[in-house]
């Protein structure tokens, strides 16, 4: 099968492009190295399948961050049919002296200048005839967003795609011109082709930035966004989420009660009480996580994301870290594993290995869930919000505190040097695409973890079958009552205590797991906790659940990125032990205050 | 405009970090070596070039440049190492 390959620099639409080709839902965002590793798709072309690869940005062929040596090895090792070099039209002038590098591997390669939308309105010129001639290759400006020119892209790619890649020199380094020659051969090029105006009109952008990164107010409108937007996704989302909960109670009661009803008890039970409730109190959750998605796609392709890498770089710097580990924080917040690859554009492995530290503490989309939940069943409508805001308070004062405390060990002076990109908003087909991966990572989980994890759940709580369900008698209230001793002083109960052991795997298993120990699902379950538990508890069990390490693929991933076992062990051992002493200051000071 | 060239050969160089918000000037020279030599001049960074300080951040934080079409942060200590002169 032929091989097609995305080259380009960061953040100039390769992964939008790959997703137009194969109708795949790549992760797209305006913030360069959002693409971290490869990822490849199928598609019929000119009669033939062809395989389309997309790659991490790059930006040049020297290549030392860890996401650069993921496309330099994949060059290196398997030399692709054809290269489409996708180059952002608007930074044509800079972005050319790439495809002069490029150009000297002998690729067989298609240069497109994609954004040519943005381009027109910038005042762009590009005469691609022109250039086509003056390189040697043929060059199409197209708009991967929008569409505009695909067309005719594609019938050259078929085209390009019958002749072949001549081969590759050994040593990729070696064969590189030097910069000046570079430089000369970019004025060459340019010269006829392009025309740039001197100054580009005071944009949109221009304007958004005088107010989103003004030297006083950009801090605080920056924590604005954020609170705003989090009180956005509990209003529209809890509601969602409480009805979603009864359309599975009403199921239950109306139509799968009543089927399973020939089956013997015990079974029913596990079906029932077990997987059904387990996986439908979790599964109510769906809305409120698409919805949360949706508002992290939007922060991210306006590029936002760099703005908060500009105001925060300063104190992120006293911290030992950068305006970049800020933003993987924040990406931390919709799930840890991205953010976690997130850090291979960093070069300083101290620096990468801080980041990676301080991730896990990010409150993601699954302990979200736990959060919504708890503090529903817990905290009246009005207060709600405010503990969930608090919790993301404790989310970064934890991430702050790892940093200082271990900066020291970690030191780095790596270079800051990030690009700016415009702001850009999103297209509703780039939402749906956004929305349904999440769904699909979702089901994906759920049927992987969550499902296995209630089953188990329910067996520990009704095995041996002679001890009453859930009772002190069961494997579960075994394992509670041998840990009680170290959950005590925080006030969890052992009840409790078996969710969290669960939610070590995924956070998802927590309220699944909580459901199938009450027996109960969504509302009858809230109420229950409110009964068993009074909020000083309730809180404390949120912030162990929030600092103890996020889940079993967070720790995996950790564990290949730095690949380092020692790491990884004090990373989650760290977080152990800081998630207890928080819930042990936090309980036993509020009981002393007579709370 | 309007500058003499006479002037503008003996304005003296200075490091990029110097410069005030809205101040322009053209890059003379880039004294930074290896991996950040390298990315600098992908993102534009090249002698001869017109550089523009847009704003900077507070508490000593990120400055943002313009060259060309791009705008780039960088910090101080990067800054320190491109002279400029300016226009
Ligand atoms: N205006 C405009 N924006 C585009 C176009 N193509 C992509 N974008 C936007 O550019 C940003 C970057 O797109 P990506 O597809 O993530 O870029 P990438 O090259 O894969 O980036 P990395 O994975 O970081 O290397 C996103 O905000 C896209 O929505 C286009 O043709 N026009
Ligand atoms: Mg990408």
């Amino acid at each position: 099968m032929k091989r097609i390959a995305l080259l380009g620099m960061p953040n100039t639409g390769k992964s939008t492009l790959f997703n137009r080709m194969t109708g795949a839902s790549a992760r797209v965002g305006n913030w360069p190295g959002i693409t971290v590793e490869l990822l490849t798709g199928r598609i019929l072309l000119g009669g033939d399948m062809v395989e389309i690869i997309d790659l991490p940005g790059m930006y040049d062929l020297h290549g030392f961050s860890e996401d650069e040596q993921v496309v330099r090895h994949f060059l290196h090792d398997n030399v692709p049919d054809l290269a489409l070099i996708v180059l952002n039209a608007t930074q044509i002038e800079r972005q050319l002296s790439l495809l002069l590098q490029l150009k000297q591997i002998n690729l067989n390669m298609v240069v497109l200048l994609n954004m040519a939308d943005e381009a027109k309105k910038f005042g762009i010129t590009i005469d691609t005839a022109k250039m086509t001639e003056a390189l040697g290759i043929p060059i199409f400006l197209l708009s991967a967003k929008y569409g505009a020119g695909y067309g005719e892209a594609l019938q050259a790619i078929t085209k390009a795609l019958r002749y072949t890649t001549p081969g590759m020199a050994e040593h990729l380094r070696d064969q590189l011109k030097s910069d000046n020659q570079i430089e000369a051969e970019m004025a060459r090029v340019l010269r006829h082709s392009v025309q740039v105006p001197a100054r580009l009109p005071d944009n949109l952008t221009d304007q958004l930035d005088r107010l989103m990164l003004h030297p006083w107010l950009g801090l605080p409108i920056f924590f604005g966004v954020m609170y705003f937007l989090f009180q956005a996704i509990f209003f529209l989302g809890q509601p969602l989420q409480t009805g979603v909960n009864d359309l599975f109670t009403w199921l239950r009661d109306a139509a799968i009660a009543p089927l399973l009803a020939i089956l013997p008890a015990a079974l029913q039970g596990l079906l029932l009480d077990g997987i059904y409730n387990g996986v439908a109190t979790v599964a109510a959750f769906v809305p409120l996580i698409v919805l949360f998605f949706l508002f992290m796609a939007i922060v991210e392709d306006t590029g936002y994301l760099s703005r908060a890498a500009f105001l925060m770089d300063a104190l992120m710097a006293k911290m030992g870290l950068d305006g970049r580990s800020f933003v993987m924080l924040l990406m931390g917040f919709g799930c840890n594993v991205p953010a976690l690859m997130g850090t291979r554009v960093m070069r300083s492995r101290s620096l990468r290995l801080l980041t990676m530290l301080v991730i896990p503490f990010s409150l993601c989309s699954a302990r979200l869930q736990v959060f919504v939940f708890i503090t529903a069943a817990l905290f009246s409508p009005k207060a709600a919000p405010l503990v969930l805001f608090s919790l993301y308070l404790f989310s970064f004062g934890t991430a702050i505190l790892t940093a200082l405390l271990f900066k020291g060990y970690l030191p780095n002076s790596e270079p800051f040097v990030l690009e700016l990109p415009p702001y850009r908003f999103p297209t509703p087909r780039q939402l749906v695409l956004r929305g349904w991966h999440e769904v699909y990572h979702f089901i994906h989980r759920a049927s992987k973890f969550i499902v296995a994890g209630v089953v188990m759940v329910w067996l520990l709580t009704h095995l041996p079958p002679s001890a009453a369900p859930a009772s002190a008698d069961t494997l579960a209230g075994m394992v509670g009552a041998w840990l009680h001793p170290l959950f005590k002083p925080i006030g969890i109960t052992s009840e409790l205590t078996i969710a969290l052991i669960f939610g070590f795997v995924a956070k998802e298993i927590v309220i699944g797991s909580l459901a199938v120990i009450y027996g109960l699902g969504g509302e009858a379950l809230s109420h229950s906790l409110a009964l068993q538990l009074d909020w000083v508890q309730a809180y404390s069990f949120m912030l162990f659940t929030l600092i103890y390490t996020p889940c079993l693929s967070a720790i995996a991933t950790l564990r290949s990125e730095s690949k380092d076992n020692g790491f990884t062990l004090f990373s989650v051992a760290w977080s152990l032990v800081l998630a207890w002493l928080v819930s042990f200051i936090f309980y036993q000071g509020a009981r002393w205050l007579g709370y | 405009m309007g500058e003499s060239p006479f002037l503008y050969r003996i304005m003296p160089a200075v490091a990029l970090s110097t410069l005030v918000p809205g101040e322009s000037a053209t890059i003379v020279a880039i004294h930074t070596e290896g991996p950040l030599h390298q990315r600098l001049l992908a993102m534009g960074f090249r002698t001869g070039k017109p550089i523009e300080l847009i704003r900077r951040a507070r508490f000593s934080g990120p400055l943002q440049v313009r060259i060309g079409t791009t705008d780039i942060l960088l910090r101080g200590n990067e800054a320190e190492k491109i002279m400029v002169k300016k226009t």
